[in-house]
């Protein structure tokens, strides 16, 4: 895995400046990356979405990231001028969003956010690039997608919406895909449907995915490899098939959250938490 | 700014009014009024704002102290002499002191902002929350007419106003006054709305209070603090609507020193004796300024939906 | 003076006009038709109900009983209340505004001359204050909290403030008496007057049709001084509602995904936000340029222009009640008419509203 290192993060921390003053969102985060699916599971708060916008220079205005070592191949992602960090969005690194029905422009169609993705990185004409958005939107199995291109955001449903999503940021293909929480706006019928479609894909394209998602179950069956986050810190690191010898107390809780269809109805259990887990470092 | 205001406090005040558990809605009132008033205060502008509009109210006040001369006394011995020792601002074509004028003038811009809101805000009030608490037919006809008033232009239907109730102050107030009043219903209205529903409504229904008692003691106060912030906008439009028809001979007649009228006095000797006209219309845009400088802090205050 | 503007200028989401209209296009054109009619109705009781006798406007003072008797009876005075209004209402459909005593023609040919001169003031008005009130908004947006931010803020309050004959009167003062830089008042110079065919009664669209050049600066010298003065108060509108409606448009979610796509700065600002920005924006210009028909009042006194403004208001002065009512029914009824425009507009610019 090493020998194939993409994304090298050391002691990441996410700070914010509020009006109630000073918040860390992200305390110390170090994992590294290879060419593999890598999960990052916590409840909200525990900094996971904040750790995913950091590696793409998109922590809010009023934020500040500070990190030993964020380095994306041979790019140093820690001081890269606005100019140096559009070389890196969407072309190599790019992020899907949760809720199709926000994080697509209401007024432009369909097509014209595809096209634009594309052509903000492969200089080529419109018609070339609106053969490349319709093939893209075919694999991502829209079935009707000259309509589709056609149609604005409100005109598509959520699960559409989010494969629209998807095509738009694969398009100029990255190397490293970040899902954040890419189904939880979604209906449960769909969401294993749109999962599916972003799996084949970053398989078939050798991708590497960091996907988030405060669903541990979701997120073991698509991943490899799964960090787990508590309050801004990394808690256990784990192989996505030892899942069930995780050590952490935390890890466990979660675990033990999730109903079994094996009859045995007793309350579901509450998460443990313990104040000593939040300064204790992953060893 | 706050350290100098809590001063004016006996030491004992302060942990009154920012106490966490108030004994008596007085003092919770109180508490609340001087959290805003701390909020206002680190708005520069509208203390700048304040202070020009309580200078208003003190140089009306005080006008007959302050005025070095007579407004009315023409001297044609004395007449259009530029700013001097004697006439800081000058004397206009009848040889009148321009700087006594002002100070006059600013009892009329008083006069005017404070009879059309006692008049226009209560109006609003009333025709609002009608609207808004009854709802069905009664809404309807009331909005109805309110957007029939608003769809005029608003200085076209004072002009129209004043045409036929005939030129003067008294008919430039009531015409802007009839004009001024269809937002603040729209402003009542709205708020009504949100809290018709409630449950402190149903409470108090339950507890026999009639809709009189309803309107006025348990909805009207919710409007209040919107409807505050939007007359106080508001005072800078109708002083500019005052001064326009004064402007157009249509307000305060002569010899009257109301500010429009001064400025249109001053229009023929425009290009040699600018100061004429210049200095009344400086006053108008003070004036006017200050309130909208203390309006939109107010709005930052009391009403955070607008602010950004 | 600016009674609509001032009522939306603190609106988040989309200014209105009228309370209403949260349904279909028809329920918006049912409720402007009864605003039309209300507006009829208060111009009617206006003019006949308050003291002023339109007889005495008609015959002066000194006529003779028998001639006032007979001018009020041809005037339909002696008709029932109601009579009255129905026949004042079917006149106005048909286009009968009465004569205006004062030029002794029909009203509705006199505003048909004046008021192409107070639309071309207007729109000019209108054109510099959305070229320059939008950037500013926008500037002021995207530095929220810093010193552009502020400057623009404390550039509109002033706007607000400012009396606009005083301006009107400062900026003749300056730039035409002082400087020299622009015409006087008046549509053209005095010189130029007769030469000109009113084809479309617009100067600036005159003088081109024409062909003549040094007409057509002689216009532009004209009309800049009094359109930028007017633009003042809708560039200010204009500003803080671009600004307003594009802070709450920066913080959206579309606006990460498109930063997420590598999009410039730039881009992202004036195509996706501003795209946004627009849709209610429209009802804004559209509600400023409505306004600015009716604040050209005074503006148009200052700077003789021939138009609406001038010929109610002079009008107003000689107790010319035909006039003046015809004129604000007018003024009134673009009011409406603007108001509708922009709902169409709305439509067209938002996909979601579209069917």
């Amino acid at each position: 895995m090493t020998q194939d290192l993409i994304l090298s993060v050391r002691n990441l921390h996410v700070g914010f400046n509020t009006a109630k003053g000073a918040i860390e969102a992200v305390r110390g985060v170090s994992f590294d990356l290879g060419r593999e699916r890598l999960g990052i599971v916590g409840e909200s708060g525990s900094g996971k979405s904040q750790t995913g916008r950091a590696i793409l220079g998109l922590t809010a205005a009023n934020g500040h990231i500070r990190a030993d070592r964020l380095q994306f191949h041979d790019t140093d992602l820690r001081n890269l001028s606005p100019r140096d960090w559009r070389k890196v969005r969407g072309a190599r690194i790019s992020m899907i969003m949760q809720d199709p029905k926000y994080s697509l422009n209401p007024v432009m169609t369909v097509g014209d956010q595809i096209i634009e993705a594309y052509r903000e990185h492969f200089k080529v004409n419109n018609r070339e690039a609106k053969r490349r958005a319709i093939e893209m939107l075919e694999s991502v199995k829209i079935r009707d997608p000259e309509l589709v291109f056609k149609s604005y955001p409100h005109e598509v449903s959520g699960g559409m919406g989010q494969r629209v999503m998807i095509a738009m940021m694969l398009i100029p293909e990255p190397e490293l895909i970040i899902a954040d929480e890419p189904t939880s706006a979604l209906d449960v019928t769909v969401q294993l449907q749109v999962m599916a479609i972003l799996d084949d894909l970053v398989r078939e394209r050798g991708m590497a995915l960091i996907f988030i998602s405060h669903d541990l179950h979701l997120v073991s069956s698509f991943c490899d490899r799964v960090l787990v986050m508590y309050q801004g810190r990394v808690v256990e690191e784990i192989a996505a098939s030892n899942l069930d010898q995780a050590q952490h107390p935390y890890t466990r809780g979660l675990l033990n959250c999730l109903p079994k269809m094996d009859g045995n109805h007793a309350d579901l259990p509450v998460l443990a938490r313990d104040a000593a887990w939040e300064t204790q470092d992953l060893t | 700014m706050t350290q100098t205001t809590s001063r004016l406090f006996k030491p004992g005040l302060r942990p009154w009014l920012t106490s966490d558990t108030p004994q008596s809605r007085f003092q919770a009132r109180c508490g609340r009024a001087w959290m805003g008033w701390l909020k206002l205060a680190e708005n520069r502008l509208a203390m700048v704002g304040l202070g020009i509009v309580l200078s208003l109210v003190l140089v009306t006040l005080l006008a007959p102290v302050l005025a070095p001369y007579d407004p009315l006394a023409a001297d044609l011995t004395k007449r259009i002499q530029s700013p001097n020792a004697q006439h800081w601002f000058g004397t206009d074509q009848l040889g009148r002191d321009i700087l006594s004028r002002v100070i006059y003038g600013a009892q009329y811009t008083l006069m005017v902002v404070a009879l059309v809101v006692i008049t226009a805000a209560p109006v609003g009030l009333l025709v609002g929350t009608i609207a808004g608490f009854f709802g069905g037919w009664v809404d309807s006809v009331l909005m109805r007419i309110t957007d029939i008033f608003l769809a005029f232009p608003k200085l076209i239907l004072a002009l129209a106003f004043v045409a036929a109730l005939g030129p003067g102050l008294e008919n430039a107030i009531l015409a802007i006054a009839l004009t001024a009043w269809p937002p603040y219903a729209r402003i009542a209205r709205a708020e009504t709305l949100t809290v018709r529903k409630s449950d402190y409504i149903y409470a108090a229904r339950l507890q026999g209070v009639s809709n009189t008692g309803l309107i006025l003691g348990h909805i009207t106060p919710m409007c209040l603090s919107s409807l505050v912030v939007r007359v106080t906008l508001d005072m800078a439009g109708m002083i500019l609507i005052a001064a326009g028809l004064g402007f157009l001979g249509l307000g305060a007649q002569p010899p009257m020193p109301e500010w429009g009228a001064m400025v249109s006095e001053g229009r023929q000797f425009l290009l040699e004796q600018w100061w004429v006209s210049t200095v009344p219309g400086i006053a108008i845009f003070i004036v006017s300024l200050g309130f909208n400088l203390l309006g939109d802090g107010l709005r930052d205050v009391l009403d955070p939906r607008g602010g950004d | 003076m600016f009674s609509v503007l001032r009522s939306n200028r603190d609106g988040r989401k989309r200014a209105r006009l009228f309370s209403g209209t949260g349904g279909s296009f028809i329920r918006l054109v049912f409720s402007l038709i009864i605003t039309l009619f209300g507006l009829l109705l208060v111009t009617f009781l206006i003019g006949r109900v308050l003291p002023i006798d339109p007889v005495l406007a008609a015959v002066g003072d000194r006529a003779p009983q028998a001639v006032y008797d007979r001018v009020r009876e041809e005037m339909g005075l002696n008709l029932p209340l109601w009579q009255q209004f129905y026949i004042y209402v079917s006149n106005i459909l048909q286009g009968d505004f009465g004569r205006s005593v004062l030029t002794s023609r029909p009203v509705l040919d006199d505003i048909k001359r004046v008021f192409p001169a107070t639309l071309e003031l207007a729109t000019v008005a209108t054109i510099i204050g959305v070229a320059l009130g939008i950037p500013m908004g926008v500037f002021a947006a995207v530095h929220k909290g810093k010193w552009p931010d502020h400057l623009v803020r404390i550039f509109g309050l002033v706007g607000y403030s400012m009396p606009i004959f005083w301006l009107g009167l400062m900026g003749l003062m300056i730039f035409y008496m002082k400087l020299g830089w622009v015409a006087g008042p008046g549509r053209l110079d005095a010189f130029y007057v007769d030469f000109i065919e009113p084809t479309t009664g617009l100067m600036l669209i005159d003088t081109l049709i024409e062909g003549d050049m040094d007409l057509f600066w002689n216009a532009v010298s004209h009309i800049i001084l009094p359109a930028s003065i007017l633009a003042y108060f809708s560039l200010a509108y204009i500003a803080r509602m671009t600004r307003s409606f594009m802070l709450e448009q920066l913080g959206q979610e579309y606006i990460l995904t498109a930063r997420v796509k590598g999009i410039s700065e730039t881009r992202i600002i004036w195509r996706h936000a501003l795209g946004n920005v627009m849709v209610p924006l429209v009802t804004v210009i559209a509600l400023s340029y409505a306004n600015l028909l009716e604040g050209s009042v005074l503006t148009e006194i200052i700077f003789s222009w021939p138009g609406l403004g001038q010929y109610i208001t002079n009008s107003l002065l000689k107790a010319d009640m035909n006039a003046v009512l015809g004129g604000t029914i007018v003024v009134g009824a673009v009011f409406i008419g603007v108001n509708l425009l922009s709902d169409v507009l709305y439509r067209l610019l938002d996909p979601r509203a579209r069917r």
